[in-house]
């Protein structure tokens, strides 16, 4: 069963090398595949490369599927970081 | 050697400045930038080698990464952590990872390769981002990248020397510093983009014996690593990637030339007396310790030129005079040799920045080096002379200071000379009784002001290749100027003869020690003007001993008048290769090729 959810990216510079590397971090923690879609455009949101060549400028809709065994909690920890500004400005 | 005939055969032309044939692999040498090689995987079982050296170039890669990070965490520094961060998250990227090994598995090519297909990749794509910021993050794939070929290359030395043992170094110029960076065991030849006869290239390539070809202009851009090449330092030709065939006639011209060597050694050991005894005393020039026994064997009777840069340019700190002491004395005591001239060091103010502030020069050759260096950093020149004073007591050792211009230096170092021994002996130290002195007389006023030097010194030493260079005004490093480089040039026979001349009217011994004292063709003429020694690389020994043997000091002297009536260069040069060539057939056969 796939979680999925659509988030506005709140920080500035938007995806950038530091939110990115923030969340990779966060995902890599989990066993589900987590993937990130962007204007039509999906990339595994445990790849920093993936991340960054999908360009998601500020206030860009971001949706996050998660499919897998810990999809719940990776959702929520996920959520969070990206309402939080990736705890940046 | 099999297996390239589909490649585009080319034939190069430079200057043979080491003679001898060889046959090898191409290995491209950049002790600067990252040394990369490009190559096709032979066969399929060296796939998993190259995945496994980019799996080990990865950890490696990640681990100098967390150094320099917890380096980073020391000094409180929290900004560029997380770019460290992106870095190592990227080497960790399982898209980065799997594209590579994809690459290596597909295509059949090295993890270099492989490597930088993906970085351009990933260019590309990012090219197309349009937000600037995100786009200007491929400069952290570049450098990760970077930093996994660094790492991969420092693996690769050993895998390129695996690929067999004759490999010749293709480089822009080697230097004696990066000869340690080489295992110079399985080099069998260099080829290099810059250089003329007295190059580094040259001179560490003699001093090895092996074939090498300087001057080739862009060697370094047209040939790979692993192609097959040709090295023939006598003609001065380089064959890349040969027919079979071609391969095959090389073949036996080594084969010819490794049996006239042997032949030339039946001579090394014999005198150097004209068949109307004249007696010219050959020395061999030398610049490390372990040159020593080939030099015997070559027929060296002396050391005419001990170099002695290379104590200050191997070692990371100021050389003691206990490490001068230790390598001069075993050159002084090879018995076969009936002394040993040490010249004192001809570096200049960039070899020294821990000294004075470093020199950036816009012509170092004309620089403050050699004898200026020495007088201004007095303690650092007396070091050296403490030791050679030292040695002296255990052999016979005479010195040699280089790039005399007047008559005042010559005086300067004597007196150093002088103090260093008062000091030694004060301190109940051994040393010699006394010392032969002499001047190198490689500056164009030394030679205008010969007769006055000579009443300051013991003997003079010619080195041509810088008598040549000032005399003509050429740049011996600028290969477009070869051509003009000239040691028959009627100016240089003139300065050549006034030297001896006047060395002889003041009834000192003169000497030559540079390139123009190995070269065969200019042996008659050296022999004309009535030089005392000729000191020159081992390899040349025979060859010149054979000459001198078969000729006369009469013959030599028609000669030598002959070839100083010409106004012309060129005439002097056409009418002593045609002499040499008619009187010593057998030394002066003609290239077919």
């Amino acid at each position: 069963m796939a979680e999925v959810k659509t988030f506005e990216l709140k920080n500035k510079l938007g995806m950038h090398a530091r939110p990115a590397a923030n969340l990779v971090k966060v995902a890599q923690k989990f066993k589900s595949d987590i993937y990130l879609e962007y204007n039509g455009q999906t990339v595994n949101g445990k790849s920093i490369l993936g991340l960054l060549t999908m360009a998601c400028p500020y206030k860009g809709k971001l949706t996050v599927r998660i499919e897998g065994p810990d999809g719940a909690e990776a959702m929520q920890a996920l959520g969070a970081l990206i309402e939080n500004k990736f705890g940046e400005d | 050697m099999s297996g390239d005939h589909g490649k585009k055969t080319f034939v190069l032309k430079g200057i043979g400045v080491s003679p001898g044939i060889v046959t090898g692999k191409a290995y491209l040498f950049d002790p600067v930038d990252i040394q990369l090689s490009f190559y096709k995987l032979n066969d399929a079982s060296l796939i998993p080698v190259e995945i496994k050296r980019f799996k080990n170039a990865l950890k490696e890669s990640e681990r100098q990464l967390l150094e320099i990070q917890n380096d980073l965490k020391k000094t409180k520094i929290n900004e560029p952590l997380y770019v460290i961060d992106v870095h190592i998250l990227i080497l960790n990227d399982k898209n980065f990872i799997t594209r590579t090994i994809k690459y290596i598995r597909r295509l059949g090519i090295n993890a270099e390769w492989a490597v930088r297909l993906v970085l351009d990749r990933y260019k590309k794509i990012f090219a197309g981002v349009e937000d600037s910021y995100i786009s200007g993050r491929i400069s952290d794939i570049e450098y990760v990248t970077q930093r996994v070929l660094r790492n991969l290359s420092g693996k690769k030395r050993e895998t390129i020397w695996e690929l067999g043992d004759d490999v010749i170094v293709i480089a822009q110029d080697i230097s004696p510093a990066d000869t340690a960076q080489l295992k110079m065991e399985k080099v069998m030849g260099f080829a290099t983009d810059f250089g003329g006869r007295t190059s580094h290239t040259a001179i560490v390539a003699r001093s090895m014996e092996i074939p090498a070809v300087a001057g080739l202009d862009n060697i370094t851009q047209l040939v790979h690593t692993t192609d097959n090449v040709i090295v023939d330092g006598t003609t001065g030709l380089v064959i890349v990637n040969p027919h079979p065939e071609m391969l095959k006639r090389y073949e036996v011209k080594k084969l010819h030339y490794a049996a006239t060597q042997e032949e030339y050694l039946k001579y090394a050991k014999l005198p150097a007396v004209t068949k109307d005894n004249y007696h010219i005393k050959i020395g061999g020039n030398i610049e490390f310790v372990e040159e020593i026994p080939m030099a015997i064997t070559h027929g060296a009777e002396h050391v005419g030129l001990y170099r002695t840069e290379f104590i200050y340019i191997t070692s990371e700190k100021l050389p003691t005079e206990e490490d001068h002491f230790n390598n001069y004395r075993q050159v002084v005591e090879a018995k076969e040799l009936n002394w040993s001239t040490i010249r004192t060091f001809d570096l200049g103010g960039d070899k020294f920045p821990s000294n004075q502030k470093p020199l950036k020069e816009l012509n170092p050759q004309m620089g403050l080096r050699a004898i200026r260096f020495c007088l201004r950093e007095v303690e650092l020149f007396k070091t050296q002379l403490r030791a050679i004073w030292r040695v002296g007591a255990i052999g016979k050792v005479k010195i040699l200071f280089p790039m005399i211009s007047g008559v005042e230096e010559v005086i300067e170092a004597k007196k150093l000379l002088r103090e260093a021994r008062e000091e030694l002996v004060a301190e109940g130290v051994q040393v010699a009784s006394e010392m032969e002195i002499g001047a190198m007389i490689e500056v164009p006023s030394a030679v205008v002001i010969a007769d006055k030097l000579a009443r300051e010194v013991d003997f003079f030493s010619i080195g041509t290749n810088d008598l040549i260079q000032y005399a003509l005004a050429i740049d011996r490093s600028n290969e477009h100027l070869t051509y003009l480089y000239e040691p028959l040039h009627p100016a240089v026979l003139r300065l050549l003869k006034r030297v001896v001349d006047e060395a002889h009217k003041a009834n000192i011994r003169v000497a030559m020690c540079g390139e123009m004292a190995g070269d065969p063709l200019c042996c008659l003429i050296l022999l004309g003007m009535e030089l005392d020694e000729l000191s020159m690389n081992h390899l040349d020994i025979p060859r010149i001993k054979r000459i001198i043997r078969k000729s006369s000091l009469e013959e030599a002297k028609v000669l030598l008048e002959k070839a100083m009536s010409f106004s012309i260069a060129s005439d002097v040069r056409t009418y002593v290769q045609d002499y040499m060539t008619q009187h010593f057939p057998q030394e002066f056969q003609k290239d077919e090729d």
